[in-house]
């Protein structure tokens, strides 16, 4: 006999309250960067080794600063998701986890905030061009 | 909570290693090594907003050995992690579980990473 609220039950959220959350926000942050850091990829190819004149050109236009952010932020979101669950499965001192964990969820979004004013302000802030 | 004395799985040091395993625990590196990767994806980003000046520097810091280095890791971890995270999407969908299927696809996220980057570097260095 399951000692759960039909309401609960039917929620499915279970004990930690996210349900499959978690499991599926990583699937489909997956799905986004695959067309997304493919393009990545073949873009940067174009601008690679070009001088900062033409590489601030290519930021800037508003396709690539979309797509730009975009990658960026399916990239730090999957990240977070994923070393999350590394420290999880490695780290079993309760202490050491819950540090490292803190540290590591602030430090990718840090990042992905550096890397996404980086790019609003090529796009729109005048960065100096 | 530390429950030592519990018995592991699997136990490393008796494991044989099997394809399936060894590119099962590539995923996570490649991705661990990835999200440290972003480093430099940042820094080349914020290096171009600041200026010509930063972003010359930086192109100095990238285009060093060192740095083509890490940039080549980086590219084949991508593309290892790409091609294998498309492998695990199809078994979350619950297709190639099979044994066979599973060697087979295997193979294919051994080949497409060292190809694809070695293609990215031909295209970049020509």
């Amino acid at each position: 006999m399951s000692l759960r609220t039909p309401l609960s039950r039917a929620r499915g959220l279970g004990s930690a309250k996210e349900g499959t959350h978690h499991w599926w926000m990583q699937r489909v942050t997956a799905v986004a960067l695959i067309p997304l850091s493919l393009w990545f990829v073949i873009t940067l190819m174009t601008v690679v080794g070009e001088e900062h004149a033409k590489v601030v050109a290519w930021i800037a236009h508003p396709f690539n600063a979309v797509l730009l952010i975009a990658f960026l932020f399916a990239t730090f979101y999957h990240a977070s998701l994923g070393l999350q669950v590394v420290i999880e499965d490695y780290l079993h001192e309760e202490a050491t986890k819950i540090g490292l964990l803190l540290f590591m969820k602030f430090a990718m979004v840090l990042l992905g905030a550096f890397a996404i004013l980086a790019v609003l302000r090529i796009a729109i802030g005048g960065a100096h061009v | 909570m530390v429950t030592d004395k519990r018995p592991l799985s699997p136990h490393l040091q008796i494991y044989k290693p099997q394809l399936t395993s060894v590119l099962s625990i590539t995923h996570r590196a490649t991705g661990v090594a990835l999200a440290i990767g972003t480093l430099l994806l940042v820094y080349w980003l914020v290096s171009a907003a600041a200026g010509e000046e930063a972003y010359h520097h930086a192109q100095i810091v990238l285009g060093s050995m060192l740095g083509q280095f890490f940039l080549f890791l980086w590219t084949w971890a991508l593309f290892y992690h790409l091609s294998n995270g498309i492998r695990h999407l199809f078994w979350d969908a619950g297709y190639g579980f099979d044994l066979e299927t599973a060697y087979r696809s295997g193979r294919w996220v051994i080949w497409t990473p060292v190809i694809l980057t070695m293609l990215v570097w031909i295209v970049v260095a020509g």
